[in-house]
């Protein structure tokens, strides 16, 4: 089968392809430079739309214990917003905590292709990829959770940094995970007694080991097993004011390492990390300073975590944070603390435009991304803790835009006009650096560039084609053309025409692989058998999960170096 | 040969740690499990059947598989609405194609959790539920109360495996760290061991759960007895609860099932709640079969409910008391029904049965129960986890995969049934022009 995508306006950031005119050769599902053969080709007409590799969400909470269980809590985000089944094509519902089948489509209909569920913890990794196995369309990686886990503690403790990088290794293959994910380091364990962490060198009760230790070793362990992507990172402290101090001193840890490849550390969700002042009632944006302490260090990147007005899920593992959040709303809560590893929770938000705090977020969230280099940050809502997945529309609109910003911040409290600087921004985006914030820098950030985000010859064809004019448009054109792609394409297969889900097929699942001696093996393995025999409350045995949860699985293997941490 | 860690396909506990001895492909002994894990091993050709079993003209023959699944898809497509049901003792590959046929045939679904936890899902939904892992019990946890179950008898091994006796990382003398208050109506087995036991009066749990809340948020209480239980006591009790390290709260049909329901629940849920600004609290329900909770949480990722979905307007629903199996049994609501691995004959209320048993039915049950006595076709299939691998849940929601012990080559699985009724489903082409239009 060939597919000619023909005269198309194409941006690939990772090629340098900045809204050339030209045309998109597809055959057996790859990017091809020329056809083997002429016969039976697909002829579609992009003149005058957009070309663009599929979409990259690098942070989005869409399958997994604490989505379903927020599914479970919240039928009432379920009511309104149902897909009814057509032809192969499933049913579905749910706005910010939608079901796996609609989350596939929802994606593609947005021309997305990729999507990394971040918070995997290892105990019940296989309901995470029982449930992406589920999610039609986009290609997909789960993080696994490591910032709470008790050997890390251990093994952190005593130095022991080889046999740390051993452990997680391990535990990424046993659970098929993609990179190391941190949540409130050492919060969670202090959850499990009802505390938390209140600054970086805390000690965590009862383990004699600081949350800076953690992020400390387990960057260490990254670089000695050279994953692809850094760790990633969700510090402690989110959402409280006055914040973004405990974010730049996050940050300059990552100042020691160095890394020739890839970013040493990537905060997630900074917008939820940036807040000055003391109380609620003196809360105030600190991007300047976030993001100027970010563009000091080459090795770390972010994601924003934008918020938007209106109706949502949290959902997070860090577990004090939710019930904190929840004891502010009054609003149902939901926690599961899980043995020797994380402390997940679940609580609904509705963030208002007359309340002051939501309407400050709302700020930094944009003045982050507009003061930011965009090779250097993703576009994510962290969904569904900002704001559901599907709009992302609005966003680009927003930085595309300063009338479209305008015109909401007339409607907001007040206070963000004196607490955030955002009315001072006039900076606007052009469909080039949307397609690095959406397509090339997560797949770089990521270390996937071979695989996804950019239209190389020989990467599988995911491409998706909106219907804008990019000479004169208005942002209801950009949140029209980027809500309903004109054609998303996966693996060469056209799965969305004119907004509208066509076909069904399973992507990718993304795994690594590190290769460890079986030398050091053996020797965390009698640990492995101790704290399973003594602490878990299933057997080891039971706790490694097959492929056969994973939809065509692709394992990354990496050889590890235990003089790769290169210290600065 | 000796299989270990095999996980027991009983109830929620899912113990993992069974060693079976299997002696040409006969299953010789069982170790580790308790008498109910143990008896699904050893008794598991007990109430079998080869072949499937169909009733026509008034009479039960045996016929082969490819036919009673080819009258299997005729009736379901013949008939306007069908129920699905069961699902709590399959698996969750399982009990995906189960929602996918309900789907595709615009029926309802529902699993055994709406005659068994469903008001305690119905609460969840009111006020949340702060739950943690059982493993998360066996290393912290000083105070376990059980209210309204008796796990000695139900779950054997919950308190030896998983709260009461074990040593864990912070109560290494076991049970000598630990406190056990029961709350029931009756002196249970589980109640004469308890360091504490209040009986309480039938169907008053309400009032005695806003007694120990009204204590908590600071309010006297005036009466001197509640619920049947003494002042003093309920005082002493809730400063137990708010002096713990980390305590948790597990509760059963006892408390499910009584007068309020959901009602209780949501009390007894913000109870645990109000505690955690004291100290660590949690809560958990007892789940009776070994994947009801999967059930749920398969439901909840394909259809976004856990329980009681109704897809006759093609789009999920869920309004429990008006799509739960129950209701639209006993409303004529259905005019067929496929039973996956459950016995509603034999525990349904009476009106329910009763318009079950005048509309023709499928079973698919590994075992010959009174449900597969009255079907018009009867499907026996392997039992899970014992001749055949699959994923459950257990009562904390952790997944396990459970093993597969001895071989059965002549019965298909539950997943292999339920698929092919869904692939002859949508492969007819009639059925998907009929009814959606493309």
């Amino acid at each position: 089968m060939r597919l000619l995508l023909k005269n198309g306006i194409v941006f690939d950031p990772l090629n340098n392809i900045k809204g050339e005119k030209m045309d998109i050769l597809i055959e057996n599902g790859k990017v091809v430079e020329k056809f083997s053969n002429e016969r039976d080709v697909k002829i579609i007409d992009c003149t005058n739309k957009i070309v663009m590799p599929g979409g990259v969400d690098i942070h989005t909470h869409i399958a997994g214990g604490k989505v379903n269980a927020g599914r479970i809590m919240r039928p009432e985000d379920h009511v309104y917003f149902v897909k009814e089944r057509e032809g192969i094509i499933h049913s579905g519902s749910g706005y910010s905590l939608p079901t796996t089948w609609l989350t596939g489509y929802l994606y593609a209909k947005m021309g997305y292709t990729f999507a990394a569920t971040p918070a995997m913890p290892p105990l019940s990794a296989r309901h995470t990829h029982e449930e992406l196995k589920s999610i039609p369309i986009v290609d997909k990686a789960a993080y696994t959770l490591f910032g709470n886990n008790w050997f890390v503690f251990k093994y952190i403790r005593e130095k022991d940094y080889k046999k740390l990088a051993a452990f997680v290794s391990f535990i990424l293959k046993s659970v098929k995970g993609f990179a190391i994910k941190l949540v409130n380091p050492g919060g969670d364990e202090a959850w499990a007694w009802g505390g938390n962490v209140k600054s970086l060198d805390d000690i965590v009760p009862n383990f004699d080991i600081t949350p800076r230790d953690i992020i400390d070793g387990l960057i260490k362990a990254n670089e000695i097993l050279n994953l692809p992507h850094s760790i990633h990172l969700h510090t402690i402290n989110l959402g409280r004011p006055g914040n973004y101090i405990d974010t730049i001193e996050t940050i300059r840890i990552a100042g020691k390492y160095s890394n020739e490849k890839r970013q040493v550390m990537h905060v997630t969700h900074i917008q939820f990390h940036s807040y000055g002042g003391k109380t609620w009632k003196d809360f105030e944006s600190k991007s300047e300073e976030i993001v100027k302490e970010l563009h000091k260090y080459r090795n770390v990147t972010f994601d924003v975590g934008f918020v938007l007005f209106g109706e949502t899920t949290t959902m997070t593992a860090d577990g004090p944070m939710e019930y904190y959040l929840s004891r502010l709303t009054g609003l149902k809560w939901q926690n599961l603390g899980i043995e020797l590893e994380t402390s997940p929770g679940v609580t609904p938000i509705i963030y208002r435009k007359k309340s002051p705090v939501h309407s400050i977020q709302f700020a930094i969230g944009l003045e982050l991304a507009l003061l930011s280099d965009p090779w250097k940050y993703c576009l994510t809502t962290d969904h569904p803790n900002g704001a559901p997945f599907i709009r992302y529309p609005e966003i680009i609109a927003m930085l595309m835009s300063k009338k479209y910003r305008e015109e909401i911040i007339k409607e907001v409290n007040p206070a963000i006009k004196r607490r955030a600087i955002i009315e001072s921004i006039d900076r606007e985006y052009d469909f080039y650096e949307i397609a690095i914030i959406t397509r090339s820098a997560p797949a770089k950030i990521l270390g996937m560039e071979k695989f996804i985000g950019s239209l190389n010859i020989g990467n599988d064809a995911n491409i998706s084609v909106y219907e804008i004019n990019p000479e004169k448009y208005t942002y209801e054109d950009i949140i029209k053309a980027f809500s309903n792609s004109y054609l998303t394409i996966k693996n060469g297969r056209v799965v969305v025409k004119k907004g509208k889900v066509i076909d069904e097929i399973y992507g990718k699942t993304f795994y690594v692989a590190p290769k460890i001696d079986d030398d050091i093996m053996r020797e965390i393995y009698s640990d492995l058998s101790y704290y399973f025999k003594r602490f878990y409350s299933v057997n080891l045995a039971n706790y490694p999960l097959d492929t056969i949860y994973l939809t065509n699985p692709v394992e990354i293997k990496t050889i590890p170096k235990l003089e790769r941490i290169v210290m600065k | 040969m000796i299989v270990t860690d095999v996980v027991c396909p009983f109830c929620g506990c899912l113990c993992d740690d069974l060693v079976i001895e299997v002696d040409n492909n006969e299953i010789k002994t069982v170790r580790n499990a308790c008498r109910l894990g143990a008896s699904k091993f050893l008794k598991h050709k007990k109430n079998r059947k080869k072949k499937p079993i169909i009733k026509e003209n008034g009479e039960k023959k045996e016929v082969d598989f490819d036919y009673a699944i080819d009258k299997a898809v005729k009736l379901l497509k013949n008939s306007t609405r069908c129920l699905l049901y069961g699902f709590s003792s399959t698996s969750n590959e399982a009990i995906e194609y189960g929602v996918k046929i309900a789907e595709l045939l615009r029926g309802y679904i529902d699993n055994t959790s709406t005659v068994c936890h469903g008001p305690s899902v119905v609460s969840y939904q009111t006020v949340g539920y702060p739950s943690c892992t059982l493993g998360d019990v066996k290393n912290r946890a000083d105070l376990i109360i059980y209210w309204g179950c008796n796990p000695l008898n139900a779950h054997p091994r919950h308190l030896s495996r998983y709260t009461l006796y074990p040593r864990g990382l912070f109560t290494e003398r076991g049970f000598l760290d630990r406190k056990l208050i029961v709350i029931d109506v009756r002196e249970t087995d589980t109640a004469k061991i308890a360091t504490k036991f209040l009986r309480i009066e039938p169907n008053k749990d309400y009032e005695l759960v806003s007694a120990m809340r009204s204590i908590l948020n600071g309010l006297d209480i005036q009466q001197d007895t509640i619920a049947g239980i003494k002042r003093d006591e309920i005082y002493e009790i809730v400063d137990m609860m708010k002096s713990c390290r980390y305590g948790v709260l597990f509760f059963g049909m006892g408390l499910t099932q009584t007068y309020g329901r959901d009602r209780t629940i949501d009390n007894a849920i913000s109870l645990v709640i109000d505690l955690n600004r004291y100290t660590k609290f949690s809560i958990m329900m007892m789940r009776g079969h070994y994947n009801v909770t999967g059930s749920n949480q398969v439901f909840a990722w394909l259809s976004g409910f856990p329980y009681a979905v109704d897809f006759t307007r093609g789009y999920p629903r869920y309004n429990p008391g008006e799509t739960s199996a129950v209701d639209v049994l006993s409303n004529k609501e259905v005019d067929s029904a496929l039973i996956i691995a459950a016995d509603p004959v034999s525990n349904f209320p009476k009106e329910a049965i009763r318009h079950l048993l005048s509309i023709p039915y499928i079973n698919v049950d590994p075992f010959y129960n009174l449900s597969s006595k009255y079907a018009k076709i009867y499907i026996p299939t392997k039992i899970v986890g014992v001749e055949v691998e699959g994923t459950a849940y257990r009562m904390d929601n952790i997944p396990i995969r459970l093993r597969k012990v001895i071989e059965n080559e002549d019965l298909p699985s539950d997943e292999e049934v339920l698929k092919e009724i869904y692939e002859r489903l949508i492969e007819d082409e009639i059925v998907i022009k009929e009814r959606y239009s493309i």
